[in-house]
């Protein structure tokens, strides 16, 4: 479970978070949603740690995120940021083996090796793995970050953007990976999304976002409603059940 | 770009240990005084002084200083700043001239510790200063330290004209190890020492070079890593500047060509950055001892051109790969 507790966060003078407050229990995939500057990627980052807390608590299973060692917490939870902009000569093997980096401090044992070789087949990325991530293409490159996530073998995994650089068919089979994740392996997953479709269709929780406040929170069905979504966007989708599934017409 | 296939890696491998033994050999031989002609005694002693200090110095500071380029680069995540380029040698020389200054009967070790601490403090905040660059120009960093340092360098030079010590000041300004004897150069092993060290992070000091935010995630100290790179890069630096003074290039050239070769991984190629400095100082070393014999070009002389057109060659062939 993490628990965010009157949380807010400024940068230079500049509000990001006002009092944020949510609790997200265990085994749920929870999707992030809204407008860009909402504040998404800054609450994980809180949670995550990358940011100090300026005031109100986190917690992750039930330790404060700002007071256990930073080692124990990250074999608890992972973070994927948007692009880190490396693009330097290492391999896809070789990045994802620092996922390891928590357990092993850099000496890596054959159950590592193991963990390596399952991040790799399940990224579909054993075909790559020799090559130097410079020359990937952007997807490519995203989804061997991802899997370096996925190896380093935490909880909790929170995924700033990873759909970022996917084409539709590697969007919906990192959906789908991410979803088995949760559903056969019992982890947490915490994802920004913009594509508020695949918050509908593949998340168990929504929590939508504006101006660093939470703005709904709850199962989809709940949060993906016409005026919610225009409260949120600032203009009006429509939004249809087809086979008992929610779709959003964001366009026009 | 691929890194190259096994095979020629493993032959470049060979190769450059080969090549390194064979400067050892040549710079253990090369000298004034012709070992073959003169009695064994006498052979031992010039051995043992002079010629063995002097090629262990040359290894230990190019090791020492490829090492602290790559530290440098690993910090500020850009691959064309080295501690002549972001003002960490100049910084160290005006600490020796500040200690020359106000504590003339400084010791060597004392001096050094002074130029550390300028060293640190230089480095210190050129970092700082890069953080406000934009990621997507990687060449305003070099530019700018190279602005940075000559401000230093001129502060410096300055200084010394006032005081009267300009002839002191080329002593530490242009790197020449024929002064190493016996005696004159063991503060170096200081940098085996570190390069030992460096090696024994080698997987924080990757991870480091993915950046701030994905170092924290895998729970490492990111501020203390830096804190510790910043030392290590101040201490290699000062000990290079007192003991022989400063060698442009070595810690800009030899991580960019080890990079293409073995990748970035450092666990494997933070002891080829090391073979590297040491071979391509000692190379420099030997043929500035050749090149008018029975004179000496100091190695700074000779590094500052040789340096130069790997440099720029470096540069040239990145800009072309996009």
């Amino acid at each position: 479970m993490i628990e965010i507790e009157g949380v807010s966060l400024s940068h230079r003078g500049t509000p990001i978070l006002h009092e944020v407050s949510l609790a997200l229990p265990k085994g749920e995939l929870t999707a992030l949603i809204g407008p860009n500057g909402a504040g998404k990627s800054s609450l994980l980052s809180v949670v995550a740690r990358l940011q100090p807390l300026q005031s109100g608590s986190v917690a992750v299973d039930g330790l404060p995120v700002d007071r256990t060692p930073s080692r124990e917490l990250a074999r608890m939870l992972t973070i994927m940021r948007q692009d880190t902009g490396f693009a330097g000569r290492l391999t896809v093997r070789e990045l994802v083996g620092f996922g390891r980096f928590p357990h092993s401090r850099g000496r890596l044992t054959d159950e590592d090796r193991e963990r390596i070789d399952e991040a790799l087949a399940l990224f579909d990325l054993t075909a790559l793995a020799g090559r130097d991530l410079g020359t990937l293409s952007g997807g490519q490159r995203q989804r061997a970050f991802v899997a370096m996530a996925f190896c380093q073998g935490t909880d909790y995994l929170l995924l700033d953007e990873p759909l970022n650089n996917l084409d539709m068919m590697y969007a919906r089979q990192m959906m789908r990976l991410l979803r088995k994740v949760v559903d056969r392996r019992g982890r947490t997953v915490v994802i920004v999304l913009h594509d508020i479709n695949y918050a509908a269709a593949y998340a168990d929780r929504i929590v939508a976002m504006k101006d660093g406040r939470i703005v709904a929170h709850g199962p989809p069905n709940d949060v993906l409603t016409v005026g919610r979504l225009e409260q949120l966007y600032g203009y009006r989708m429509q939004v249809h059940r087809i086979d008992g599934r929610t779709m959003i017409r964001h366009h026009d | 770009m691929t890194i190259l296939p096994a095979v020629s890696v493993r032959a470049a491998a060979l190769g450059t240990v080969l090549f390194f033994a064979a400067l050892c050999a040549a710079s253990l031989s090369v000298g004034v005084s012709d070992l073959s002609t003169v009695d064994g005694t006498e052979a031992l002693d010039t051995l043992l002084i002079s010629r063995l200090p002097r090629t262990l110095a040359v290894i230990l500071v190019g090791a020492g200083l490829a090492i602290a380029g790559l530290i440098m680069q690993t910090l500020a995540r850009n691959r064309f700043v080295d501690p002549g380029i972001g003002g960490t040698e100049q910084s160290a020389a005006f600490g020796i001239l500040l200690a020359t200054l106000v504590w003339p009967a400084a010791s060597i070790l004392e001096k050094m510790v002074v130029a550390t601490l300028t060293a640190l403090a230089g480095t210190a905040a050129f970092l700082l200063l890069v953080r406000r660059l934009p990621p997507t120009q990687p060449y305003l960093m070099p530019l700018f330290g190279l602005i940075y340092g000559g401000v230093i360098s001129a502060g410096v030079t300055f200084i010394a004209w006032q005081m009267d010590l300009l002839q002191y000041l080329d002593i530490w300004m242009n790197g020449d190890f024929s002064g190493v004897l016996r005696g004159r150069y063991e503060l170096l092993w200081l940098a085996a020492l570190l390069v030992a060290l460096a090696w024994w992070f080698a997987d924080a000091l990757t991870i480091a070079s993915l950046g701030k935010d994905a170092s924290l995630g895998l729970g490492l100290d990111y501020e203390r890593m830096v804190q510790a790179g910043l030392a290590a890069v101040a201490l290699l630096s000062a000990m290079t500047v007192v003991v022989v003074g400063m060698i442009p290039f070595v810690g800009l050239i030899v991580p960019n060509l080890v990079s293409r070769l073995r990748g970035d991984n450092l666990r494997g190629s933070l002891p080829w950055v090391a073979l590297g400095g040491a071979g391509l100082t000692l190379g420099c070393d030997v043929l500035g001892r050749l090149l008018r014999y029975p004179y000496e070009i100091p190695i700074g002389t000779i590094l500052g051109t040789v340096g130069a057109a790997l440099a720029l060659w470096l540069l040239a062939e990145r800009h072309e790969r996009g």
